[in-house]
């Protein structure tokens, strides 16, 4: 029997494959359609049509089922999205629970101080920690090592992938003592934390970190020696930007463009879009581009000019680990410098696939910034400051392993949501991640078909995409049945 | 105790299926960072996208779906893989009670629709968020929001050894008092959902002083009238209560039928 096969997503056009009976197509014509993407998380898939040697269409194409978590929060109390936009992501939970307090908090005028703020910390560099080695180790060395899985590599590499998943879970660790647990922790609430850790349960961490940390080194210097292919990505950066310190869960947002604004200005400069062929939305940098508010593009060719290329300047952007490196690695610790300068790594980084080192600089910084922040703990008289409803608007903005979250909830005098939005890392990137494939298709177009099959799968795969992320964001459209 | 597969003709094949889902579920299964290769070793990950490029055809000995029914694609697709499959096992809220996203089931679908949007007409989806049983046979069902990794690696023993899962079906409660924990209901007056919801969290919220959320969904025989009395004298509104019974496992019967105007 045949392996059941993943249906094509709703709408999507018929591929134009010429059958092989008819007249000879022209030479140069090709479609590259593979099977939805593996090793990412989510279902996604890649169209790629090219015609005298020139690349027509390149797309993302997103066919997860929409899961409409917006339009789900509407009604529930201002003390719920931490724990329901928790489940947007099981990879990355705690990026939820932090952007979703930060707005809702604003909205009710605290400020959590520390130690309950350097546990939300604390907490995110376990979340950095556990999502950066699932990328590194488990979907993203298979490619530069020429195996299909990381249980494949094991066969090879025992022990390097022992030691991956000891850094992942010293990650998980850090999630499940403050949090209850990894996936979905249950700890975090508007104003603190329902129960503070004792002293003693971080401090039993501190081995495990130490060797997370030699682990993230070791790994930076493994796959230093990897075969990078050649790639670029122009696309400005986006990331969070406090200068002195390297953003995690707090920051203004900045650019490489030079933008400098504050969490809830996010909206005058970030537009989404929705384009037919993606159950996410794409979002553009708006800034100086002139584009308007819920425009909805209807294909690749979003300068008009009807000759395919993408516009001059597509408003496209990236956020992540790259981003990140570029716009603030002055202010990682002394470890994780030092292993960007064991490395050869310098910000910024444009090429995608050196990303894994980028990732690797981040363990190293989490599990340092982990350890420092676990020294200085002391256990706070109340888990929690206070919180009433009040009638409001509220941003929130963190760095997600893959990049900047922002969310934004009003709530009326009783603290009832009265609208969400949440713009997710992938989103963000889907349009750079297109270009950037469009552009490897370009300069790789003499490489063979399963040759440049693989390619285009690992230029996605470079950007860490999470399509679980990307997709719950749509309004509700319904088919009877 | 532990029984030999060493006569076995192959190791068993494993597949992991994803259907409406934030993917904690089968990252569970890669959670499990001490046996993950030892598991590798006992079966044969024969599809399991998110892991591995590598995907063998069927049949499958175990699929492991995740993941809610909720376009007409995946109605369609979960027939292929019950065909496909000789044991089935529903992991999760979304597979076992159709999750979050069944919050639809109960939404005014109109409400939907005046929402804001550009192009709905490039979305398609059913109304409705369902379970893999209302679908497909299902030979047995795990249930949390996410699922417990030591109950995820017991049922795939359980199926490597040909025996049945020893899974409690019994409440949180039965788990405060295995730990030790003061109840948070009778000592604190915290409004708590474990004397009604199926166990194997470990009774996480009451050991953090918080009250149980449900996020296992309903236990075996759940009394939810007597405890919607409680939760009133703890001051809970009707929309309260509504709301906490209608989250994360909306769409199983016994959550679905409770609420404050019950």
């Amino acid at each position: 029997m045949m392996p059941p096969k993943p249906p094509d997503p709703p709408h999507e056009p018929p591929e134009q494959v010429p059958a092989a009976s008819s007249p000879a197509p022209p030479p140069a014509t090709r479609t590259i359609a593979p099977p939805p993407l593996t090793r990412v998380e989510g279902e996604g898939r890649l169209v790629i049509r090219i015609r005298d040697r020139r690349v027509e269409q390149a797309q993302l194409r997103i066919f997860e089922p929409p899961r409409f978590f917006e339009a789900l929060l509407r009604g529930r109390a201002f003390t719920e999205p931490a724990d329901i936009t928790a489940r947007i992501c099981g990879i990355c939970p705690i990026a939820y629970q932090m952007s979703a307090l930060a707005a809702i908090e604003s909205i009710c005028g605290i400020e959590v101080t520390d130690p309950a703020a350097d546990l939300r910390r604390l907490v995110y560099c376990g979340e950095w920690i556990e999502s950066h080695a699932l990328h590194v180790f488990l979907l993203h060395m298979p490619d530069f090592l020429g195996v299909d899985s990381a249980l494949e590599l094991a066969r090879a590499h025992p022990r390097r992938v022992e030691r991956g998943l000891a850094l992942k879970k010293a990650g998980n660790e850090i999630m499940r003592v403050i949090g209850g647990r990894s996936i979905h922790p249950i700890n975090a609430r508007v104003g603190g934390w329902y129960r503070a850790p004792r002293r003693a349960d971080l401090t039993a961490l501190r081995p495990a970190l130490e060797q997370a940390r030699e682990i993230a080194h070791d790994t930076a210097l493994f796959a230093a020696t990897f075969d990078f292919p050649d790639d670029h990505v122009d696309a400005p950066f986006v990331a969070l930007h406090q200068p002195g310190i390297y953003p995690i869960e707090r920051g203004r947002l900045a650019t490489t463009t030079g933008l400098d604004i504050p969490p809830d200005e996010f909206g005058d400069h970030i537009t989404e879009h929705q384009v037919p062929w993606s159950n996410a939305l794409h979002a553009t940098l708006t800034d100086g581009h002139g584009q308007h508010r819920g425009t909805a593009i209807d294909d690749s060719d979003a300068d008009g000019a009807g000759d395919g290329t993408p516009p001059h300047d597509s408003g496209s952007y990236l956020c992540g680990p790259l981003a990140r490196f570029a716009l603030n690695a002055p202010w990682l610790a002394p470890a994780a410098r030092e292993t960007a300068t064991a490395i050869g790594l310098r910000a910024p980084e444009r090429n995608p696939f050196r990303s894994i080192l980028v990732r690797c600089v981040e363990m190293v910084h989490s599990a340092d910034e982990a350890l420092r922040i676990i020294d200085g703990y002391t256990e706070p008289d109340e888990p929690a400051l206070p919180a009433e409803p009040r009638a409001g608007t509220g941003h929130g903005a963190t760095e997600a392993p893959r990049g900047l979250l922002y969310h934004r909830y009003t709530t009326d005098s009783a603290g009832t949501i009265l609208d969400a939005k949440i713009v997710p890392p992938t989103s963000q990137n889907q349009r750079a991640m297109e270009e950037n494939l469009r552009r490897a298709v370009e300069r790789h177009l003499d490489l063979s078909h399963p040759d440049l099959t693989a390619l285009c799968e690992r230029t996605i795969r470079n950007h860490d995409p999470c399509i679980s992320c990307a997709t719950h964001f749509l309004t509700l459209h319904v088919t009877r049945g | 105790m532990t029984s030999t597969m060493s006569e076995a003709p192959a190791r068993p094949t494993l597949a992991v299926w994803k259907f409406a889902s934030c993917d904690g579920c089968q990252l569970t299964l890669l959670d499990c960072e001490d046996e993950l290769l030892s598991l590798a070793d006992a079966v044969d990950v024969a599809s399991f996208p998110e892991a591995s490029s590598a995907v063998v055809a069927g049949p499958y000995d175990l699929s492991l779906v995740e993941g809610s029914v909720s376009t007409a694609e995946d109605a369609e697709r979960i027939h292929q893989i019950r065909a496909a499959s000789r044991r089935l096992v529903t992991i999760g809220a979304c597979a076992t009670a159709g999750g979050v996203q069944a919050l639809r089931n109960f939404a005014d679908v109109n409400d939907f629709l005046a929402a804001v949007y550009a192009t709905p007409a490039y979305i398609s989806t059913l109304a409705t968020s369902t379970p893999i049983s209302a679908h497909v046979r299902v030979d047995f069902e795990l249930r949390g929001c996410p699922i417990d990794r030591g109950q995820l690696l017991e049922v795939i023993s359980a199926f490597l050894a040909r025996r049945r899962p020893t899974i409690s079906s019994a409440s949180v409660c039965t788990e405060c008092k295995r730990r030790g924990t003061v109840c948070v209901m009778v000592a604190h007056g915290t409004p708590c959902l474990g004397p009604v919801t199926h166990a194997g969290c470990g009774a996480l919220c009451p050991a953090y002083h918080r009250g149980c959320y449900g996020c296992f969904g309903p236990m075996e025989s759940p009394n939810t009238t007597s405890l919607i009395r409680q939760l009133r004298v703890l001051r809970m509104s009707d929309d309260d209560v509504d709301r906490v019974f209608h989250t994360f496992n909306a769409a199983a019967p016994a959550f679905r039928d409770a609420g404050g105007r019950s």
